[in-house]
């Protein structure tokens, strides 16, 4: 087991951890930033290997270069997997055993995507929007292949966008909210000048994607590769589509399993105050974990975390517009993107649920919560520990969120052996 | 006074569904009450390793009169019991364990319970995993493992099929006089209630002599990812009965368990004074420790997932079991600290034996409430 002491340490490579180091080091503080992933950026500026030049490659080169030049120590591949207490976290990094210690800690885990279970949505081809382009950004190959983009929200657009860039065949894309409501989402864009939103008002008004809007795919056909999809919307009527690949996305969940370990209180995302405080003293969180907003509201956040970590309150609080803003257009994702009652009914009774265990729909759909089902069923008992079905059966059954149990993601045995306590005289 | 039923069970872990089927077998009107979903305390939290313990007489003759009854169910239990009739081997790690193996193997035998001695070069060819420089270990073949929160729905299914009456959940309040009054303001009657609610069980009582007898006893346990094959026998090392019956503050033990599922359970430790369910990076650490020291292999398998129970644990290591000296109509079955699984079963028949004052293969003395009241016996 290593120690490493820091005054504010970071948990999250994404922009909003990305601000938060970057604030709190300018501010003169000692500052640790780990991410479990081997490249830097989170989901959306993570480099794509092929393309170290795009504006997110630039983007994260200029933003660890800063961070270099401010003595940020980055740790990358190193994913926290328990706590002792609040400021000092267990992480896990080749094999060795980290024991980091702080004063503060800034958490800025992100979001993942919320895939609904349907007929056939575990079939070879069918992935999750930011699956998929993570996938490609790692290398896959999807030229010429045919893609059905489906589910909702803004991202739908951005990653058709990148996969056709790519040289793949945008078939459709499926937004499941109504066209009423997207045409409101994208009124309301000019509230919100940004290069995010400058983006998709192009996408939205031009057309160039073949967006279907109040749609959404309700079958996955193949043998068992996919083949085809069929879709459906409010009237009922339904088509099929051939294609390659099938990407699906419900919208993104904040991923607070680590902020539960630390008893930080949850609802939608992590309750924060203006200053990104959670409950819990010393520990902040920013970003998509406190809720869905997009990178500028990440980026705003984090400076906010970041600054409020260091004690510079004042600069912290002089970013308080640029944070309404933030959770205003967040609010508006929320409202206008809202899931259609319809998706709950898209699982019969011999869809899995979950895929580690291969659970249907049957065993788990008369359960009322996590905890039992988990035990009955096994269902997110397996190496991924819920984190694909849990937000699924929560969105379906309205189940809470079960307790996390360390580690927070499978570690070898014999790294979890060099466990030891480090406050004397705790029971923790 | 008309009677609700003939029994409420109080408590739907495994010790009370055990005790509820075997009732309504016996043609009672049962009502079963949890103030949660039926194997969510300490039945969720174990191991299910049905085993035959020999920490004394009554502990004796509870297990394996318990571990004979599991084993009439061979075959007509469903798949999601996951009986594994895998046995257990205990590991001397040195030649005073060595020791006690030989007269564990005695102890058994007078018993019926067949145990094999193995030398060291045999615990190899049984379980390749396990470090060299053993001294030896000692089979006992007709051990087995559950999966007992799949073991509690299965009993329970069994006793309302038999009758029972499953309640949703809903917390009890007190017990007493035939009595059991509801969190929701209702009120059973009843000839019998049979209190099963492990570590809770005092509070609901209204005596106060026994707010001390049940005390939680923690537990770490870990699982890993598949790896078939890993061990092939529950692996528990025979400095265990120390751990276990030792009063030390905080003791950690080997002690590895097939799944089907090709998973690996770890256990585990022992500590008083705990209050928090959470898991504790120290005791988990040592804990691993101690699994990686005699099967070096585990250092590579993945833990998924670590949780820790508390063990219902009395001063003499038996439960309570038997009708409360003032109040007959109340009948004990609680306090099975690191067994009860395994003597849920030997349990219903001692409850079973107490309620209709028939007679009973095991001794009931050794279990009575009595003992463990606060103030001398019967006071
Ligand atoms: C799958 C997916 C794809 C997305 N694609 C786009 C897109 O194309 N365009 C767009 O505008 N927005 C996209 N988003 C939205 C995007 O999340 C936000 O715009 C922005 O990246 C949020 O920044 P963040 O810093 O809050 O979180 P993230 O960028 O998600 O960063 C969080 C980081 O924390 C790390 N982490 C989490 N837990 C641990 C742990 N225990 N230990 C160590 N590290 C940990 C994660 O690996 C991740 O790198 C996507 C989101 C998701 C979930
Ligand atoms: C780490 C660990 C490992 C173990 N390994 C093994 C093993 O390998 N083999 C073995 O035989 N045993 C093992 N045990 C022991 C075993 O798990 C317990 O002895 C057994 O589960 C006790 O069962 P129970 O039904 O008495 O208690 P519980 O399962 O705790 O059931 C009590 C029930 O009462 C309910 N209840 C409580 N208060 C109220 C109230 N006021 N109103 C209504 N309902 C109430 C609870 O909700 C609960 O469902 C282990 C235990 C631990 C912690």
């Amino acid at each position: 087991m290593k120690r490493e002491r820091t005054e504010v340490l970071v948990v999250g490579g994404g922009p909003a951890g990305l601000a938060a180091a970057e604030a709190a080091a300018g501010a003169g503080r000692s500052v640790m930033l780990l991410d479990d992933n081997p490249r830097l950026g989170g989901q959306l500026w993570r480099a794509d290997v092929r393309d170290a030049q795009s504006p997110h490659g630039r983007e994260v080169d200029g933003r660890r270069r800063r961070l270099a030049a401010a003595g940020v120590v980055v740790r990358m591949a190193t994913t926290v997997i328990d706590a002792e207490a609040p400021t000092r976290l267990w992480a896990h990094c080749a094999d060795e055993l980290l024991h980091l210690h702080a004063d503060r800690v800034v958490l800025a885990s992100g979001a993942r995507e919320l895939l609904l279970p349907f007929p056939g949505w575990t079939r070879p081809g069918v992935f999750g929007v930011g699956g998929l382009q993570a996938l490609v950004k790692a290398g896959l190959d999807v030229d010429g292949r045919r893609v059905v983009v489906a589910g909702t929200g803004p991202l739908l657009l951005a990653v058709a966008s990148a996969l056709r860039r790519k040289g793949a065949k945008i078939v459709h894309v499926l937004e499941q909210t109504s066209r009423a409501r997207l045409a409101r989402f994208g009124l309301g864009l000019w509230r919100t000048p940004s290069k995010l939103t400058q983006g998709l008002s192009l996408m939205l008004r031009g057309g160039a994607l073949p967006l279907r809007a109040g749609a959404w795919p309700c079958e996955a056909h193949g043998d068992p590769t996919l083949r085809r999809v069929t879709v459906t919307d409010a009237r009922g009527s339904t088509s099929t589509i051939e294609c390659d690949l099938l990407a699906c996305g419900f919208g993104l969940v904040p991923q607070t399993r680590l902020a539960r370990l630390l008893s930080c209180e949850v609802d939608d995302g992590v309750v924060v105050d203006a200053l990104q405080r959670t409950s819990v003293p010393n520990v902040f969180a920013a970003g998509e974990l406190c809720g869905i907003g997009g990178h500028e509201k990440a980026l705003v956040e984090g400076q906010i975390a970041g600054l409020a970590a260091a004690g510079q309150l004042r600069s912290a609080r002089a970013l308080a517009g640029s944070r309404r803003r933030a959770l205003a257009f967040a609010r508006r994702l929320a409202r206008d993107f809202a899931l259609r009652d319809a998706l709950r009914r898209l699982v019969t009774d011999d869809t899995i649920v979950c895929r580690c265990e291969d659970v249907p729909w049957s065993h788990v759909r008369d359960h009322t919560d996590a905890r039992h089902t988990k035990l009955t069923t096994r269902c997110g008992m397996g190496p991924c520990q819920g984190r694909v079905c849990q937000p699924a059966l929560a969105y379906l059954l309205g189940h809470g969120p079960d307790r996390p149990r360390p580690p927070l993601r499978p570690v070898p045995l014999g790294v979890l052996a060099e466990l030891r306590t480090t406050i004397e005289g705790t029971a923790r | 006074m008309t009677l609700d039923c003939d029994v409420v069970v109080v408590g739907a872990g495994i010790v009370g569904a055990a005790c509820a089927l075997r009732l309504a077998e016996r043609g009672e009107a049962v009502v079963v009450v949890d103030r949660a979903s039926p194997a969510g305390g300490a039945t969720a939290a174990g191991m299910g390793h049905i085993v035959v313990m020999d920490g004394s007489e009554a502990q004796l003759d509870l297990t394996v009169s318990s571990r004979a009854l599991w084993r009439e169910h061979v075959g007509s239990m469903p798949d999601a019991v996951e009986y594994d009739p895998c046995g257990t081997l205990w590991i001397a790690t040195d030649e005073e364990e060595l020791a006690t193996a030989e007269v564990k193997r005695e102890v058994l035998r007078a018993r019926g319970v067949e145990a094999d001695l193995l030398t060291a070069a045999a615990v190899a060819e049984a379980e390749p995993g396990l470090c060299g420089g053993l001294a030896g270990g000692l089979r006992v073949p007709g051990d087995a493992v559950v999966y007992q929160p799949g073991a509690t729905r299965w009993l329970l299914q069994r006793a309302v099929q038999a009758g029972a009456q499953l309640r949703p959940p809903v917390a009890v309040e007190r017990v007493g006089d035939g009595r059991v009054a509801l969190r929701d303001g209702t009120t059973l009657r009843a000839r019998h209630v049979v209190v099963a609610a492990g570590g809770q069980t005092a509070a609901l009582l209204e005596t106060r002599a026994l707010d001390d007898a049940i005390r939680p006893r923690k537990g770490h346990l870990a699982i890993t990812s598949r790896a078939p094959g890993t061990c092939r026998h529950q692996l528990v090392e025979l400095g265990y009965g120390r751990s276990a019956h030792g009063h030390a503050a905080e003791s950690v033990a080997f002690n590895l368990q097939p799944r089907r599922t090709g998973q690996v359970l770890v256990g585990s430790s022992r500590q008083y004074g705990a209050t928090d369910a959470s898991v504790e990076p120290g005791v988990l650490g040592r804990m691993l420790r101690r699994a990686v020291a005699l099967m070096p292999a585990l250092a590579h398998l993945l833990i998924v997932r670590t949780w820790a129970g508390f063990r219902p644990a009395t001063s003499d290591g038996l439960p309570l079991v038997g009708p409360l000296p003032h109040d007959p109509t109340v009948v004990l079955a609680a306090g099975h600290e690191g067994l009860g699984i395994t003597t849920s079963m030997g349990t219903a028949a001692l409850v079973e034996a107490i309620i209709h004052g028939a007679p009973s293969s095991v001794a009931l003395a050794p279990f009575a409430p009595a003992r463990a009241m606060a103030g001398g016996v019967g006071a």
